[in-house]
């Protein structure tokens, strides 16, 4: 109980992307590079406030809010901020960039890099309509291109998905931890309604870890110590056979322990929805209003992206008559590895909103009626 | 290779910043610059807090000759990199080792804004007017008439403009500390390069903002000469275009 009221005290009113950058601060953050763009400016605007703030309080002399915050820079592109990321990860500290759909089109070559390099870097997707310029509307079309590599060589990008403030605060704090636990680039990917919609948080503590990079930071420390390199070229297609293949055993352990997902009555379901994100809150309310029309819908909600929640899916598949994906994109960009994990072990239908349109509660629901009559 | 160049490279001090033999072309102005900018990091005694940014080209293996620690970087990045690790780490040194495509082309906004903001960082800029890694191709910096593989008639304005000269744009900028155009091609300039990569490096050290040294530099295998003329085309015709000259020296400020 008392803790109850002590959490109340704590929890404020914040906009997504406001959240997204105090989560940040208390978690140790030592440097932002971005360039702004909508519906993810607040981001680089949040970063600039707390550190001109922190800059009047140190002239005061008085003690700094984040006294971690070492550099704030709007850099000239998307692809100076990537690489300024790069940079900073590699000499060991902790660094975020945040951008939308086409700015993370740019950052694409760095974060193959990154990857490569095996450097812990956080990343923010804030997901608007596409392709081309396509809109500031939000949309889940950027799935691809997190998920399955927009850049290039095979590589992972672990990446995780909330569909709450709440969820912005804690899982930008998680991705700085993943990232750190395994030298991997992590990405948080939300749609802009996310970004734009303000909710009560209570901001998790952050316990952050003291992650040693000194055994292979480019930090400049060299006293004493052999020279350390930063690289992700491999000239002998042994040693980079080898490379890549000491990768894989890493993205091997990610899949086996970082899987992440919420069940939502879908274990008595015969129609199961997969929705990540904010449709994942309109696929809660069509779960019940179903259930009250006599159909037993559930729902599945990946929160990990990559790594994704292949076995429960397919566990679904083995006793649901039906699967749903609702996606806010038209190519079912998910749908395709709900396809792969339900494996043909029961019906898997689409059905995707676009252009910043949102699928209403009955779109959802008059599919679900359809695929019942279907199924039944 | 001229035996008084190869005097100079043998008669070190001590060898400590610079380590092995290289993997250039026999008479590639790259191995020259190595050596004296090892030289210039061991006179100065910064090999172990130099954090090196090794870009893409034919010095791509930087890493392999310079005990400090590095970055390998994306074509062209070098210097948004560079300005994350100065400001980040702002006791350590750090260095870019770019070649005219790097810097010239795919890295022009790159360059010239961390230039812009005045970045503390030392950029060693090799001008060899050809892209030699990928084996020959026109460069921004490319001589006019000058053949490359995409050219293979020679460079004409018409259609590739005329050769970019960095120095004379970063010196339209108010920020830079330190911008000289140095070359390689005898004994005497190779000392003078020398000289201006620890002006460059020294004004680094005492956080005077952002310095350049752009060498001209020769490339015998794509440029299809011996070593020696390859020399000569530099003090013949590329220095005409590209005059030698400390063109901004903040130390020297009226
Ligand atoms: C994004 C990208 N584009 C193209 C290349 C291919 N590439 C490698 S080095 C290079 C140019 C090298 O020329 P320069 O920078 O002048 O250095 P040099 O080899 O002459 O020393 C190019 C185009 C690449 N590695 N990455
Ligand atoms: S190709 Fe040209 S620049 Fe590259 S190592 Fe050979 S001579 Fe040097």
């Amino acid at each position: 109980m008392k803790k109850n009221l002590e959490n109340k005290i704590e929890k404020i009113l914040i906009k997504g992307n406001d959240a997204v950058v105090e989560a940040a601060l208390r978690s140790g953050l030592n440097g932002f590079f971005g360039y702004p763009i909508t519906p993810a400016s607040e981001i680089i605007e949040g970063f600039a406030k707390a550190y001109y703030e922190d800059l009047e309080r140190k002239k005061k002399g008085l003690k700094p809010k984040y006294p971690e915050f070492q550099v704030f820079l709007q850099m000239e592109s998307e692809i100076a901020s990537i690489n300024a990321a790069l940079g900073g990860a590699a000499t060991g500290k902790r660094v975020l960039t945040a951008s939308s759909s086409p700015g993370i089109s740019l950052k694409q070559e760095g974060i193959s890099y990154i990857a490569g390099c095996e450097l812990p870097v956080a990343i923010i997707d804030v997901m608007r309509g596409g392709p081309g310029l396509g809109n500031i509307a939000p949309e889940q079309g950027d799935y691809f291109q997190t998920v399955k590599g927009g850049g290039h060589g095979d590589y992972r990008l672990i990446t995780l998905a909330p569909n709450s403030v709440q969820e912005l605060a804690e899982f930008t704090c998680e991705i700085f931890e993943l990232a750190d636990k395994y030298r991997n680039p992590a990405v948080l990917l939300y749609d802009g309604y996310l970004g734009q919609m303000k909710e009560g948080v209570i901001f998790p503590k952050v316990k952050a870890k003291n992650y040693d990079r000194s055994s292979w930071a480019a930090d400049g420390n060299k006293k004493g110590r052999e020279k350390h390199i930063i690289t992700s070229i491999y000239i002998a297609p042994e040693d980079m056979e080898k490379h890549k293949l000491r990768l894989k055993r890493k993205y091997d352990l990610i899949e086996e322990k970082e899987v992440r997902f919420e069940n939502y009555k879908s274990d008595d379901a015969d129609i199961v929805i997969v929705a990540y994100g904010i449709v994942s809150r309109i696929a809660k309310d069509v779960v019940e209003k179903a259930r009250k029309e006599g159909i037993k819908v559930g729902l599945l909600r990946p929160i990990t992206l990559w790594p994704f929640p292949k076995k429960e899916i397919s566990q679904i598949a083995d006793n649901a008559k039906a699967i749903l994906t609702v996606e806010l994109n038209m190519l079912g960009q998910m749908n395709e590895d709900v396809l792969i994990s339900a494996n043909g072990k029961c019906p898997v239908e689409f059905y995707g909103r676009c252009g910043g349109v949102i699928p209403k509660e009955k779109e959802i629901l008059e599919k679900i009626l359809e695929i019942n009559r279907k199924v039944k | 290779m001229k035996k008084k160049n190869l005097e100079y490279i043998l008669k070190s001090p001590k060898v400590e910043a610079f380590q092995n033999k290289t993997h250039y072309c026999p008479g590639c102005g790259h191995g020259i610059l190595h050596k004296l900018l090892g030289d210039a990091m061991d006179e100065l005694g910064i090999k172990d807090i130099t954090i090196f940014i090794d870009s893409v080209g034919c010095s791509v293996f930087a890493y392999n000759y310079f005990d400090c620690d590095h970055i390998q970087v994306p074509h062209g990045r070098a210097p948004a990199v560079a300005t994350a690790v100065k400001r980040l780490r702002p006791d350590k040194i750090v260095i870019t080792y770019q070649g005219d495509g790097d810097l010239a082309a795919i890295g022009t906004a790159e360059i010239i804004h961390a230039a812009n903001r005045g970045e503390n960082i030392t950029i060693i800029f090799v001008n060899n007017a050809i892209y030699g890694m990928t084996g020959g191709q026109l460069a921004p910096t490319t001589l006019i008439k000058q053949k490359s593989t995409t050219t293979p008639r020679g460079r004409f304005a018409t259609e590739f403009g005329y050769p970019l000269k960095i120095c004379e744009m970063l010196n339209t900028l108010k920020a830079p500390a330190y911008l000289e155009r140095v070359a390689l091609y005898d004994p005497l300039h190779i000392k003078k390069a020398k000289e201006a990569v620890k002006k460059a490096l020294r004004m680094q050290i005492k956080g005077k903002g952002f310095s350049l040294v752009e060498v001209l530099s020769h490339c015998p295998t794509n440029w299809k000469m011996t070593p020696e003329e390859s020399m000569k085309f530099v003090k013949e015709k590329m220095e005409k275009y590209y005059p030698l000259k400390i063109f901004r020296d903040r130390e020297f400020k009226k």
